[in-house]
């Protein structure tokens, strides 16, 4: 099994989709990393050697910034805005969308799941 | 789109010349603009710049983080006190 950056691989996927598994690498940063190792997209994380594993680690320690550190970086990020108190700061303290989207309906994503409000009077149809 | 890098950051011409004198004459003065829509650049930290938000005008004190931000985007333009019926 290999371990890279304190995250255990899947064995039996393709190297190009078991290193999108680490926070901060998807497809194009896995393909980018696989190429200046020299090993084959399609080889299957069970079958790199050591010393194959060995680049993939020096470069992803090298080049990159992943799982822990990259996310503690999009914390720092979202709390600089919630600290001077800007427009994106607010929306991110109350749960809203920052970039403008509506919010009469829709935005689920950062409202949540719906709260139904009791006694809430009905649309009239038509 | 954002704004060409050719032009560098727009910051109001008056309101640039408030700050100058602001910063030459060391008082403290809380500079009112309507201009929300200038860049807060090096040179306004630790002034005190009052924005207007349509009603009135915001006081603002500029630190460093917001360097690189809008005025406009610290004096919000609506004020949500919550839905009807909902109680607290």
């Amino acid at each position: 099994m290999a371990r890279i950056a304190g995250i255990d691989l899947p064995n039996n996927k393709r190297g190009e989709i078991g290193l999108t598994y680490i926070y901060g690498l998807g497809r194009s940063n896995a393909r980018k990393i696989l190429l200046e190792a020299e090993i084959s997209f399609d080889k299957k994380v069970q079958d790199w050697t050591d010393e194959e594993q060995t680049r993939i680690r020096n470069i992803i320690t090298e080049k990159y910034k992943i799982e822990g550190a990259l996310r503690s970086e999009v914390q720092m990020n979202i709390k600089r805005l919630m600290d001077i108190g800007c427009y994106r700061g607010i929306r991110h303290r109350s749960g809203l969308p920052l970039r403008g989207q509506r919010t009469k309906n829709n935005a689920r994503t950062r409202k949540g799941k719906k709260k139904t409000v009791a006694n809430k009077k009905k649309a009239p149809k038509g | 789109m954002s704004r060409s890098l050719k032009k560098g950051p727009y910051i109001n011409y008056k309101l640039e010349k408030k700050i100058q004198a602001s910063i030459d004459s060391k008082k403290k003065i809380v500079i009112k603009t309507w201009s929300r829509g200038s860049m807060i650049s090096p040179d306004f930290v630790g002034q005190t710049v009052a924005v207007h938000n349509g009603n009135k005008f915001i006081p603002i004190y500029v630190t460093e983080n917001m360097v690189g931000h809008k005025l406009g985007e610290f004096a919000p333009t609506r004020i949500f006190r919550g839905h009807s019926g909902s109680k607290k």
